[in-house]
């Protein structure tokens, strides 16, 4: 606490009041009005019965592991077997995160590379550009717009066959094809820049010293950039899985017919059910695995939660 | 081991600009030399183009006579050290060292023993397990060293890699690399812009302007004998005297310099000799060359002394004599004062004299020379 005290007059001083009390209350606001409360008002909600509102606040209205065993054990009329849908849905959206995650990373790698390496002043700038106009097109519209380039008669379709690559329209929609083009794409700008900052500040020299020792440029990829790079890999693959597992749009657009993604289920209790606390233990659910599972392939990969701050 | 280094007129050009042009020498098997010349004369660059990175847009690059043309930096027998050393900081020092083996598959036991025994060479031994960043700035520089030979090279080539090192450190890190280099019998190609580098440690200096090489030759050729004004002002310090050539015999030139009477200046051989009466020229006289003397002596001349450096061992005086600076032609007229600077031994009891003495100054015929005039080096 005392720390933190000297911290604040160490910061007035360099500062200035005004900017330190404008900071001080930023930064509260953040943390505790838009980040903390909403997550435990869910929290709290998660532990609840649904209950109508007139019998909110009533003898009826106590805590329960209810919601949280419905989405293990599923109904109790179901006889106590595992609630497999449920689960097998929140399996299958993280399979496809992580594999949105690792095609993003393939992307973006030898971009960023390039870009951090290769491309110089004019050029450089007009390829990060071209990275970030088209993320002026909201996330639906883009949506939308991959649904038609992949629908049947869609510009890929069309163009494959007058080509003679394939006869009869593929169903990329139902293949799912149309969905992880649609994620890697609405997410690939938040693995190009961690990825980016961190190799750019690779110094050239250990590159070209490395090439100079014998090494090919496979061998300095795997050995130098790579673990250089490394936090900003992990940042980058975060950032990507979370929200793509957490994603709505893009699933609910261009999913197939027979892929739901875990958030439609929550989104679902929410709406179409009208069951809150559902819900939220969904989403707490889905939070909590997804924060599990990133630490254990931290953890595997030996990146220290500090290293993606950077 | 003994595999030449010939550089067949290269060029390497940068859009319009020319940052080497026509390099022409053959570095010996075995042999530590030097490229020596002001910072951005093409050094770096020669050096790249050696090791692979750079391809020249002219001319060849063969070593122990096998053309490198299209043969990449990690099939070549150099390696380089870069001017900051380029150390990997996540991996160990034994790491570092070991890294040319692991790239060639070697397996781990052979590495580490491989790693242990440069870092017995480089005085590091049981070192190895350190992290890069806990080593101070003359073991960095012998680790870098130490990789470098891992790479079992024929030809270390060194970019300037005591630049970062403080003076003290650089003076005894000269020491060392010469006696790793007699050690290991390597050739060494070394790239500096510290002349006092150049000439201490090297077999023979290439001195480099403006991506040309004005001269090769040993450390004394170099210092004793420049073949152009470069040269003769960049190497150790030199007094320039702008003139006209009046006549020449047995070796000697008789020259007009805009002092009061002409001086006569050694051009047995070198470009001094090809000067012919009425060219103009350029002379050089060391300050170590320049002594007090009669008035009436040979080449003697008269100066005032307006500044005293005193430097312990040896003190240095600016003194001030009328005519054509360095800088102008002859045509800039005589009148024009110039300042001349004279180094004397501490013990020089005859030269008891300070600032404002009006004194007389010459310098015996062999202790100067003549040159066609050039560019000068920029202080
Ligand atoms: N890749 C490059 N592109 C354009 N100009 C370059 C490049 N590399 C070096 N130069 C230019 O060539 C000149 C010589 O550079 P360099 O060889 O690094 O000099 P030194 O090592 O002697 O200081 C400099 O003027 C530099 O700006
Ligand atoms: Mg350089």
């Amino acid at each position: 606490m005392s720390g933190l005290r000297a911290f604040f007059a160490g910061f007035v001083d360099r500062n200035g009041l005004p900017v330190a009390i404008y900071l001080g209350l930023a930064v509260t606001i953040w943390v505790f009005l838009l980040v903390a409360l909403p997550q435990l008002a869910m929290l709290d909600f998660s532990f609840r019965h649904n209950l109508p509102p007139s019998k909110m606040g009533g003898p009826e209205d106590v805590y329960t592991l209810e919601q949280y065993r419905y989405f293990f054990l599923g109904s109790e009329i179901g006889g106590g077997d595992w609630n497999a849908l449920d689960i097998g849905v929140l399996f299958k959206t993280l399979l496809a995160a992580v594999a949105v995650t690792l095609i993003d990373l393939a992307i973006c790698y030898p971009v960023a590379y390039l870009l951090a390496h290769s491309a110089r002043g004019a050029a450089g700038r007009l390829m990060v550009l071209a990275l970030i106009v088209p993320f002026w097109v909201n996330e639906i519209l883009r949506a939308f717009a991959f649904r038609i380039l992949f629908g049947a008669t869609g510009v890929i379709n069309e163009a494959g066959m007058a080509m003679g690559l394939w006869s009869a329209p593929i169903d990329f929609v139902g293949e799912d094809v149309a969905l992880y083009a649609g994620l890697s794409y609405a997410y690939i700008l938040l693995m190009i820049f961690p990825l980016y900052n961190a190799i750019e500040s690779l110094d050239r020299n250990q590159i070209e010293a490395a090439r100079d020792m014998g090494a090919s440029r496979i061998q300095v990829h795997w050995k130098v950039v790579i673990p250089y790079a490394k936090p900003g890999i992990a940042s980058g693959s975060t950032m990507v899985f979370m929200l793509t597992a957490g994603a709505l749009a893009a699933p609910q657009i261009l999913g197939g017919p027979s892929n739901l993604w875990f958030t439609q289920i929550v989104y679902q209790w929410f709406n179409d059910g009208g069951n809150w606390p559902r819900g939220s233990a969904y989403a707490i659910v889905l939070l909590a695995v997804c924060i599990g599972f990133v630490m254990l392939m931290m953890r595997v990969f030996r990146v220290s939660i500090g290293a993606i701050g950077r | 081991m003994t595999k030449d280094i010939t550089l067949d007129y290269v060029s390497v050009q940068f859009g319009d600009y020319v940052a080497v042009d026509g390099a022409h020498l053959t570095i010996q098997g075995g042999e530590f030399f030097s490229f020596l010349g002001p910072s951005g004369c093409g050094k770096t660059t020669l050096l790249r183009c050696i090791s692979g990175f750079q391809e020249p847009t002219a001319g060849q690059i063969r070593i122990g006579g096998k053309d490198m043309r299209g043969i990449g930096p990690n099939k070549r027998p150099t390696a380089l050290i870069f001017q900051n050393l380029a150390l990997f900081p996540l991996m160990s020092v034994a790491d570092n060292i070991a890294f040319p083996l692991e790239v060639r598959g070697v397996d781990r036991k052979t590495r580490r023993r491989r790693a242990d025994e440069l870092l017995e060479l480089i005085a590091l031994s049981g070192q190895g397990d350190k992290r890069i960043s806990e080593l101070s700035g003359g073991q960095k520089q012998r680790v870098a060293i130490a990789r470098a030979l891992a790479v079992e090279p024929d030809i270390l080539l060194l970019d300037e890699p005591l630049s970062a090192l403080d003076l003290k450190l650089r003076q005894h890190m000269r020491r060392e690399l010469r006696a790793i280099q007699k050690q290991v019998g390597l050739t060494f190609i070394y790239i500096t812009h510290d002349q006092g580098e150049a000439l201490t440690m090297s077999d023979r200096v290439a001195v480099m302007s403006r991506g040309r090489i004005e001269q090769v030759g040993d450390a004394r050729a170099v210092y004793d004998q420049p073949r152009t004004a470069f040269v003769a002002s960049f190497v150790g310090e030199n007094n320039a005297l702008t003139g006209r050539v009046l006549g020449r015999e047995n070796g000697l030139s008789t020259l007009d310099l805009g002092l009061p009477a002409p001086v006569r200046v050694a051009t047995a051989s070198g470009p001094g000799a090809k000067l012919a009466p009425g060219a103009e020229c350029m002379a050089f006289v060391r300050p170590e060359a320049l002594r007090p003397c009669a008035p009436d002596a040979p080449n003697a001349f008269p100066a005032t002394v307006i500044r005293e450096e005193f430097e312990g061992a040896q003190r240095h005086l600016v003194l001030e004599t009328p005519g054509p600076g360095p800088a102008a032609g002859p045509a800039a007229g005589p009148a024009a004062p110039r300042e001349l600077r004279m180094t004397l031994v501490n013990d020089d009891r005859d030269a008891a004299f300070g600032p404002g003495a009006a004194i007389s100054v010459g310098f015996a015929p062999d202790m100067a020379c003549a040159l066609p005039p050039g560019e000068l080096a920029s202080a």
